[in-house]
């Protein structure tokens, strides 16, 4: 065997070497920034996070791999880095006020938000199995430091533990997966196990299969799917609000990432075998969340819960399958991403030093006390509901319209009907927010300039997308000719 | 150019109109009111220049305009009007200025979230009645429910929150199946023709499996159904309407009701033909036991307002009955009584809405003899009254006539049961008059009432005039819709044999179904071995 040191092509990991540097960086000079100047860092960080973007852009189209075929560029990489990073931006905008306000500014908040993009970015890039596991442990790392960032907040620290206790079980599971896999085929190499497969006459041996399963449960923890989901209510409420948000957003596209790739590029040829549990735990999912967060009082866990029926959802698209299943589930993913951060832009908004309100009792009234702010949340519960003209609905419908070509007629009647469900539990923060008194003793509202930034943003992407969709539509749609 | 362009402009007016009023500083009440008057009045005049220019010559669509709007996915901006939807857009943009107007001094808080609701709502009527594309329609057709929802929520009665709870809900239930049921003849078109299309001027021209057409005729009609209200889906009806605030509740009776009735001819008719027609005896009956338990209902009613929402029940089972009747005079009938019922209850709300402005109470024991003090709001009253029950001279004697006349020769046992609603009609609305008007003033609240002002008069003159005109002379109406109503039947029944004939041309349907699934499979498993190309040579 010839050991000679792999050929790497530097720039298809452009990106990820910037959000690496720039990460270093922040570490580097949080020590030399004095107290009062750690927005600083906060601006390098989304520096570096438009200059990755733009490194990013370059590499459209590109479709090679590196590391002897462990990191993959194609576009639905691409696509995936570009809500990763979109979403990372967003948060780190609206993080800026948020901090000051916690009075918890640290530089190493941002910087593990870039390795925590890293890893997801990783995720989307990888070709081997071996690398999804690394970029997921970057990430989860990363997040597991985050959630407990309000270190004096019980809560907090209570939301950090649980999941990092979780979630390594969770990658325990996936590593467990990846070795039954290996066993199985003999490599981990993606490509290597679609050819391994292909050979298996009989489909796949016990051992794959159990391999596949496990994958599943790893990744499965990571999306927030049911019967994964325990640990997603309890982090969600204790973790500081912006990294909620980014827990929302980020590490959900980054399990799809990998789950997409890995079940519709290596497992594709026995997806009728496998799409029987997908198709179960999207039901279940969907319905699960749908379901329990209307017995919701905190408007955190039911965010949460309604952050696990999203994912039902994208399952939907996953069961689906083709190429219009894994567009859709991209379109989805990047409607889902801004369309929550934009809700708990408003949820930080509303909070004070040390005191979240949380509570949907504390949104009564806010269509007259500030109408703009009652407005942008309204906007972003309609979407997340799926009301046209918005970016939720166009999202919804080319999920579901994409399970019906595939002949998934049963579930989507499903998905329609949790719809209906969900509508009642985000009609409801709308119903509070215009059709209640406002609350007596609520004190006035500042929003700093990143969230007014983050809500603009959010707002013109939510619009956009569902009124104009035919750009990113098509955008989406030649990102996954590489998977089939 | 401006024949393809003013579709687009009456639809989306009333939106630049609730923009504008976005801008308005909130504390400038008069100019949000003048503002939101405007806009409408304005889209009412233009959309006359629809009914001048209508050609009365033609079947086919007018003022049409076809655009891409979603290429990926075959989704085109495709407008145009036909016999059918030119009187319910004119009913919509004529309502709508009367409402806004009615709301002068009944709406005093949040005045001007009112008043872009209003607007946006306008916009979204008329949008769901001019689309020809699947998915516009339905965009439209879920979007309009969002205005009504603060309507009601923020403006109406005690009872607010769970009326518009209700009303979003029902009305959901029913639209989402519909989505479903609009994707699988999107795919379906795409088998048959090879295209990506959601235009229904194409999906009609589908040869749809009887049964399969069954069970997307079902989802439709559920989500028109509900719409309507048919009887058993008519229990949201009475909440919002005793809820919403008076604009609110004449545009819901006006308008949205009538969206219902209008997917039934639009959608289901030309779509399913089969399932249609297989589906009559069930649904005449069905809209009979909502004429004649929707009139029982009203008698025992002690809230005017509730009363005159039952009644619709009633009304519109008389549409439906129309509708169902599937000839030239029923169907004919049904879109004229709905522009009617539109008219006529919708004046019964301004109605109710002015004399409960006055004494803050809706209940009929409240009243009694204020003929005497309020004459002028009680002729305007009575003739509205009469025009509701159908009394021969007024709108609705024509609407319903033509309705049992269509019946009468289908099936005559359906129109002698459809005739005693219009015998209980006078029942509950002569009875209800009577307790208010007539009679001795028994409060004393009573005595002081006052007299329509010139704003009111000038809302009910309109309104009035329009129900003798339709009352007297409903050729010019009937002229308009003739041809596209015949082309709609004909065509109905040309499809029924055909799919009849080619359903024979299989062994049944479901042997189709199951070929059309094998090929599919075959499909689904080139693609997914044709996936495992390499990737890095």
């Amino acid at each position: 065997m010839d050991w000679s040191i792999p050929q790497i092509n530097f720039r298809l990991v452009s990106p990820e070497i910037i959000i690496t540097l720039f990460a270093i960086l922040i570490l580097i000079l949080e020590p030399l920034v004095s107290k009062g100047k750690k927005n600083l860092l906060a601006h390098l960080a989304w520096v570096g996070i438009v200059i990755a973007f733009l490194a990013n852009l370059r590499l459209w189209d590109l479709m090679e791999t590196t590391f002897s075929d462990m990191f993959i560029v194609d576009n639905f990489a691409i696509f995936f880095k570009f809500i990763f990073l979109a979403g990372s931006l967003l948060i780190i905008l609206v993080s800026m006020g948020y901090l000051k306000r916690e009075e918890i500014v640290h530089g190493e908040y941002y910087s593990l938000i870039l390795f925590s993009t890293l890893g997801m970015m990783l995720m989307a890039s990888s070709f081997n199995l071996i690398v999804i596991f690394l970029g997921l442990e970057i990430m989860s790392i990363s997040l597991y430091v985050l959630a407990g960032f309000k270190r004096s907040d019980l809560r907090s620290n209570e939301a950090s533990l649980k999941y990092f206790l979780m979630g390594a079980f969770a990658t325990g599971f996936l590593l467990y997966g990846i070795v039954m896999i290996y066993g199985s085929v003999g490599s981990t190499n993606l490509e290597d196990i679609v050819k391994s497969i292909a050979v298996q006459k009989e489909g796949a041996d016990l051992l794959l299969w159990a391999g596949l399963g496990l994958l599943l449960v790893g990744l499965g923890f990571k999306i927030a799917s049911v019967p994964f989901h325990m640990w997603v209510p309890d982090v969600y409420e204790g973790a500081p609000t912006p990294i909620t948000a980014f827990i929302s957003a980020g590490p959900k596209a980054a399990g799809f990432a990998a789950l997409l790739r890995v079940f519709l590029f290596s497992f594709v040829t026995i997806k009728a075998d496998w799409t029987v549990i997908v198709w179960i735990m999207a039901a279940l999912t969907m319905t699960m969340g749908n379901i329990v967060a209307i017995a919701q009082s905190n408007i955190k866990r039911m965010l949460a819960y309604s952050s696990i029926a999203h994912a039902g959802y994208v399952l939907v698209a996953l069961v689906a399958g083709k190429e219009a299943g894994v567009s859709s589930a991209l379109f989805y993913l990047l409607a889902y991403t801004f369309m929550n951060i934009g809700a708990f832009t408003v949820v930080i908004a509303l909070g004070r030093k040390d005191e979240e309100n949380t509570n949907l009792a504390d949104y009564s009234g806010l269509g007259t006390r500030h109408p703009w702010l009652a407005v942008f949340m309204m906007l972003f519960m309609l979407s997340l509901a799926g009301f046209p003209p918005t970016a939720g609905f166009m999202a919804k419908f080319y999920i579901f319209s994409a399970a019906v070509k595939s002949g998934f007629v049963g579930l989507v009647i499903i998905g329609v009907l949790n719809s209906l469900v969900s509508v009642y539990f985000y009609l409801r923060v709308v119903v509070i927010m215009f059709m209640r008194p406002p609350v007596p003793e609520a004190k006035p509202i500042s929003l700093p300039l990143g969230s007014v930034l983050v809500l603009l943003i959010s707002t013109w992407a939510v619009l956009q997308m569902g009124i104009f969709p035919q750009s990113l539509l098509a955008l989406a749609m030649l990102s996954v000719s590489s998977i089939f | 150019m401006w024949n393809s362009l003013i579709l687009t402009i009456i639809t989306f007016f009333p939106l630049l109109g609730a923009l504008i009023l976005l801008l308005l500083d909130k504390d400038r009440l008069g100019a949000i009111r003048i503002t939101a008057f405007t806009a409408s009045l304005f889209n009412f005049f233009v959309s006359l220049y629809l009914y001048f220019s209508f050609s009365s010559e033609t079947a086919g669509m007018q003022f049409s305009v076809n655009k891409t709007w979603i290429e990926s996915l075959g989704i085109s901006y495709h407008m145009g009007i036909d016999g059918i939807s030119l009187f319910l857009i004119l009913l919509t943009t004529f309502l709508t200025p009367l409402a806004i107007l009615s709301s002068w001094s009944a709406i005093t808080e949040k005045v001007k979230g009112y008043y872009i609701c209003m607007l946006l709502l306008e916009t979204g009527m008329i949008g769901v009645f001019v689309s020809l594309d699947l998915f516009l329609f339905y965009v439209f057709w879920e979007a309009m429910l969002l205005p009504m929802y603060f309507l009601i929520g923020v403006w109406g009665g005690p009872r607010k929150i769970y009326a518009t709870i209700k009303f979003v809900l029902f009305t959901m239930t029913g639209s989402l199946l519909m989505l479903v049921a609009i994707l699988v003849l999107y795919f379906m078109n795409h088998s048959f023709t090879g295209a990506y299309s959601f235009d229904l001027l194409e999906i009609s021209k589908l040869p749809i499996p009887l049964g399969a057409q069954f069970w997307l005729f079902a989802a439709f009609a559920l989500a028109f159904a509900i719409k309507v209200p048919m009887f058993p889906f008519h229990t949201w009806l009475p909440d919002a309407h005793v809820e919403a605030p008076t604009a609110g509740s004449v545009i819901l009776a006006g308008v949205l009701l009538k969206m219902g009735t209008y997917g039934f001819l639009r959608f289901c008719l030309p779509l399913f033909p089969n399932a249609f027609i297989d589906f009559v005896p069930l649904f005449s009956i069905l809209a009979i036991i909502g004429i004649i338990y929707g009139a029982l209902v009203c008698i025992r009613q002690d809230d005017v307002k509730s009363l005159v929402a039952f009644s619709s029940v009633s009304h519109l089972g008389f549409v439906m009955l129309g509708l169902f009747a599937l000839n030239l005079q029923g169907i004919e009938g049904g879109i004229l009584q709905m522009v009617n019922h539109g008219i006529s209850t919708g004046a019964l709300f301004l109605i109710v809405g002015m004399i409960y402005e006055r004494r803050h109470t809706r209940l009929i024991a409240d009243f009694g003899g204020l003929s005497r003090k309020i004459p002028v709001f009680a002729a305007f009253f009575m003739i509205v009254t009469l025009s509701s029950i159908g009394l021969p001279g007024t709108n609705g004697f024509v609407g319903e006539f033509l309705i049992l006349l269509g019946t009468f020769k289908t099936n005559v046992i359906y129109a002698v049961f459809a005739a005693t609603g219009i015998i209980l009609a006078a029942v509950y609305m002569l009875w209800m008059y009577q307790r208010t008007m007539f009679g001795k003033i028994t409060k004393p609240e009573n005595e002081n009432v006052k007299d329509l002002n010139l704003r009111e008069k000038l809302i009910l003159i309109p309104l009035v005039l329009v129900i003798f005109w339709i009352g007297l002379y409903p050729k010019g109406f009937l002229v308009k819709m003739e041809p596209s109503v015949k082309s709609l039947i004909e065509n109905a029944f040309v499809k029924y044999e055909e799919n009849k004939s080619f359903e024979q041309s299989f062994h049944s349907d479901y042997q189709q179904m199951e070929q059309m699934k094998a090929v599919i499979s075959q499909q689904w498993s080139v693609i997914s071995h044709g996936s495992s190309i390499m990737r890095n040579e």
